[in-house]
Formats: C-alpha cells, structure tokens, sequence
C-alpha cells in the first residue's frame, strides 16, 4: 500500500514538467500598455491626488495610498493604470485598464504571495470587465459581485480593492482633476 | 544722427488722431502744440517701452525657468518621498505580525437526563501570527495559541504552537517546507479565522473526523500542476492512539509535544480552483500505525486510510459547503474498541450574504466515530444563524442547535454567541 505513494509522487514529478508558476511577473509594464492600447500611442499623465482625492483613496483601499500621485496612460475616454496592493503579506501589481466609466481589462502583472495565485488566471480576472463604481455605499462599491476563491479571500479582496481604485481615479483625470501630462 | 523710425501701432494711432482733430478745427493750434510729443519725445518714449517690454520679456523668462525648477524639485521630491514610503513598507513587510481570536458564549441545554448543561462562555482562541521573508523565496511562518484563556496546572487552556515552518520555492509553481505546518485536508483546517466561516463553533465533522485543528512536523510541498490545479503532499508524523483510547482520533493528536515517532504518516491532497467561486478538494491520508509501534493487548500494529473530499462555493450572494471525511482502521481495532474501525461524518451549509455585513446560514451535519459497529453511535446537528461583518475583518456570530445523540450520550440544544477577528 505504501508503494501507491511513491508512485503518486512520480505521477506528480511528470506533471509537473510543465508547470504553472503561483509566483513571479506575468507581464511587464510596456506588455500591458500594449494590451491596454493595441497599436496606439497613448499619453502618459500624472495624477496628483489633493487632500480629498487622498481621503477617497484612503477609504477604498482602507488604509492612506502610498504615494502623492499616480501615473497612467490615457488615450481619449480610455485609461490605463498599473497599482499595487497587499493581499497577506507581498504587494500584487495589477493593470486596469478603463473605458468611459467601466472596467475594460483587468491582468495580474505580478504576484509575490505564497497563495491565492489563482488571482491572475481570466477565470479570475475576467469577472471584472464591465464593473462600474456605484455611487452607493461608503466607501464606493464595485456595481457587480466578484465571486472569489477558497483559500485566496486576501489576494481577492486587494483585486477588488485595486479595481475599484483604478475606477476612481479614472473618475478624476476625466473630470479634469489634478494632472498632468508627463 | 539719423535713426530709423518704426512706428508702432500706438503713433499710427496717435497721428491719426491728431490729423483727424486738425482737420476738425476742434482744438486751436496752440492747445495741439502743447500736449502733442515731439518725434523726439515720440522716439524717447518708444525706446522706454521697448526697454520695459525686454524687461518685463526677461522676468517672464526668469519666471518660466524657476516654473520649470520648481516642477523638477517636486518632481523629485516626490519621487523620494515615494521611494522612502516603498522602502519601508518593503522593510516592514520582512516580518509581518498577524492574528485572529473568538470568545463564545454557549447556553445549551443537555438532554441526557442528569447530564450537565452548557452555560459558558470562553476566550475559546487567542492566536498570534508571526511570519518573516528571509528571501524573495524563503520564508518562516509561525502560529502560537492560547486556547481557553488560561494555561497551566489545572487549568482549562493550553499554549499551542500550531505552525512553525520554513517554506521554500524551489522552482517556479513549486514550494516545500519543513516545520510544523498545518495537515493539508479539510477546509477549516489551514483556514479557520473567525471571519472566515459561518457558526459561532466548528462543525462537528471537521472536529470530530478530520480532526482540526490538526498539525504535524515534517516535510511536505505544494504547487500548482495547471491553471487551476493545486496538489500537496506531505510526509509528517503520525497519530498516537494510547491505550483506553484506541479509536479516537481527535485525542490521538501529539501535537507534535515529544511526540512518538515509530511510524510515520503520508498525506496527498488535490484541490481544483478553476471556476470562480469555486474550490473542490480531494485528500488521503495514510497512517502507518496509529500504535507507534506499542503492544495494546496483543494488537501490535494498526494501518489507518482517511478519506475526505469536499465542495465550496460562492455564487453571488449564494454561498454553499459541504464535506465528506471517513476513516478506515484495520480490522484489529475493532479488538479495542468495537465499531472504531470506520468512522465518518458529513456535512452541507448553505449560505446567504445578504449584504457585505449581513450574512445566514444553515447546517446539517451528520458524525459517527463508531460507524464500524451495529450499535446507536450517530450524531446529528442542525444549525441556523446569522453573521454580522462589523468590517471584513470583524465579526458577530449568533446561531441555534438542535442536536441528536445516541441513547445515554449528552444532546446539546441551544444558542451559541461569538465574537472574532483577524488581522
């Protein structure tokens, strides 16, 4: 009986051939500005968050934004922002990419976690295409629910909190907010 | 010395105007000659302005370049403040300190007559998390628990050392570790927060059968086989069945405390998260002998398989679990204790969120540790309740039971209220 360990264990070594990484970088910056902006060249800007737009950020994310400004491409009614947020312990970089007041693309750049890596398959990520921020709820809701997944709660509710943001400052740079075109 | 004239728009103006009022006769020749400048005095009032314009041109040049230098020093200091935040917090996430706890407050009566009631409350777990990254791909992670609030000679609780564990990526979907670590099985095993689940206390099922919360020391790996698929496996010790407690498994548990180690465990668990939502895990386990080698009335060695399979998922609002677990010891167990051979237990929890801070549920849970023999050994629980989310983090339970025990062993109906938290 004890043999059917080993032999699982050599089923498992030849799976394992070719594997699928939980952690690593999955796409650089430039591949995701590619992705966001296929064969265009978008603008790059600058948003400098004041005191209120600070406080907003704040309240989504649940803790203050780590930065005073926030930088992203931007090609008529279309943005692309590249945010980081801590799932449990590592940062998660993700891309967002946002058209008129919806969410068009989502990807998981790179993950450092030990788990929840699921995160960046489209299973995943694709839940978030055409989410807008509902106006109800404080602090701001994603209109529609993101199922998530056993095990990853973390990982998912920085996704979540990352998509949410990207709408938001989406919001501001359309509105005319503190920016500027690098 | 003749100098060229360039008339501006001001002279044309002015010439104009004055030809207009000459023509006009409206001001003698007198008044004109007195209040009209020059060519000379025209020539020296255009040369000021010329020099008040290259003036007012350089201030606004000097302006634009200090703009332009004020910009650059924001720029950069920006960009340092940014980097000092990056740092540390990229130093601070080195060593992360972590938690959860729940206090419980049962008021349940005993059916068994002359059986006592339950009318209590407990800091059922007070847990610290302690975990550090000594590398991008080796890192230490730790648990330490205070169970019941008070420790000691006597006294109700126990300090726990739960995890404590190196884990190392060794290739890119693959990490090991080598501690002592959570056994893989179950779905309240390696995720037990408070927050986590529904019902102030832990079903039955994964307490009583599986039984969490269930550590070991050894060596084990983990990974991901294909989006979606994840395995682990693990090779750690085993449990100990003492003699007038043969067929227990929850007090066969070492805890890894001077634990005998004749004989080993092997635990393989496949678990497939593909769908959101969704998470479908399958584990065996194989105890080697659960008697560490001792002599127990003449038995000598007992093999032990279990089994558990179970389903979460996440629809919406909709949230649904439900777990099967059963153990088969060798026959010889039945020598010791009759029925112990099998035992098993399920459970399904349908759940509602009603809103991020409202949620229900209800519960069906169904155990029996004596499912080997003929006898009234079955357990059964129905649960309903209600979590209230203070934040994600933060949590209200309240629930109702109704139990069914065999004839002659204590039946607990009633409430149950908790509180807990992670972080």
């Amino acid at each position: 009986m004890k043999g059917i360990w080993w032999v699982l264990i050599a089923v498992l070594c030849s799976l394992t051939a070719e594997s699928h990484g939980q952690r690593g970088t999955f796409m650089t910056a430039d591949e995701f500005r590619e992705l966001a902006f296929p064969d265009s060249e978008p603008e790059s800007g600058t948003l400098w968050l004041n005191a209120q737009q600070q406080e907003r950020a704040a309240m989504i994310l649940r803790h203050a934004y780590p930065g005073l400004r926030v930088r992203y491409w931007r090609l008529g009614q279309r943005s692309a922002w590249i945010l980081e947020e801590v799932g449990k312990d590592q940062p998660i970089t993700m891309g967002i990419v946002v058209e008129k007041d919806h969410i068009a693309d989502f990807a998981v750049l790179a993950f450092r976690e030990s788990r929840g890596g699921e995160i960046r398959y489209p299973f995943f990520t694709d839940q978030f295409r055409g989410l807008t921020l509902s106006d109800r709820g404080d602090p701001p809701a994603l209109s529609g629910s993101v199922n998530g997944i056993t095990g990853a709660t973390l990982s998912v509710r920085a996704a979540s909190k990352v998509a949410k943001l990207a709408l938001f400052f989406h919001r501001q740079v359309m509105a005319g907010g503190t920016s500027g075109a690098d | 010395m003749k100098q060229k004239v360039t008339w501006g728009n001001w002279t044309k103006r002015s010439f104009g105007a004055m030809g207009v009022l000459g023509l006009t006769g409206a001001l003698p020749l007198t008044a004109l000659a007195q209040t009209t400048p020059s060519v000379e005095e025209m020539w020296r009032i255009i040369q000021k302005q010329q020099e008040e314009i290259r003036e007012l041109k350089s201030e606004l040049d000097e302006a634009e370049t200090k703009i332009e230098e004020t910009d650059v020093k924001v720029t950069a200091t920006a960009d340092t403040v940014e980097q000092v935040i990056s740092v540390e917090s990229a130093q601070g996430r080195d060593t992360v300190i972590g938690g959860y706890g729940e206090l419980h407050y049962n008021n349940l009566d005993n059916d068994l007559a002359g059986g006592d009631d339950k009318d209590m409350i407990d800091l059922h777990r007070f847990v610290i998390f302690l975990n550090h990254s000594f590398t991008d791909d080796v890192r230490f992670f730790s648990e330490l628990e205070v169970e019941h609030s008070l420790a000691g000679d006597g006294k109700p609780g126990e300090v726990e050392v739960e995890q404590a564990y190196l884990e190392w990526d060794f290739a890119e979907s693959h990490r090991a570790k080598a501690g002592l670590f959570l056994v893989p099985v179950g779905i309240l095993n390696e995720t037990h927060e408070p927050d986590t689940f529904f019902g102030v206390e832990r079903n039955n099922v994964e307490s009583k059968i599986i039984p969490s919360t269930w550590w070991e020391g050894g060596l084990g790996t983990s990974g991901e086989l294909a989006p979606g698929w994840g395995y682990d496996l693990a090779f750690h010790s085993g449990l100990y069945m003492k003699d007038g407690k043969v067929g227990n498994v929850r007090s066969a548990r070492q805890k890894v405390a001077e634990a005998k180690a004749d004989d080993y465990a092997t635990t393989g668990r496949i678990r497939y998260t593909g769908l959101p939502g969704l998470e479908v895990g399958l584990t065996l386990q194989l105890q080697n002998d659960v008697l560490q080698g001792e002599n127990i009335q003449g038995v000598s060695s007992i093999e032990g398989l279990l089994l558990e399979t179970h389903v979460a998922y996440q629809n919406g609002p909709f949230l649904l679990r439900a777990l099967y677990a059963q153990w088969d010891f060798d026959d010889e167990i039945e020598e010791l204790t009759p029925g112990a051979d099998k035992q098993k237990g399920w459970y399904v929890e349908p759940g509602y969120r009603i809103s991020p801070q409202w949620g229900v549920f209800a519960r069906y849970s169904l155990w029996d540790t004596e499912a080997g023999g003929n006898g009234d050994s079955e357990y059964n629980e129905t649960n309903v309740g209600v979590n209230y989310w203070l934040t994600e983090n933060a949590v209200l339970k309240a629930d109702y039971q109704v139990q069914d025990a065999p004839s002659g062993a204590s039946e607990f109906d009633g409430f149950n209220l908790g509180v807990g938290w992670s972080f």
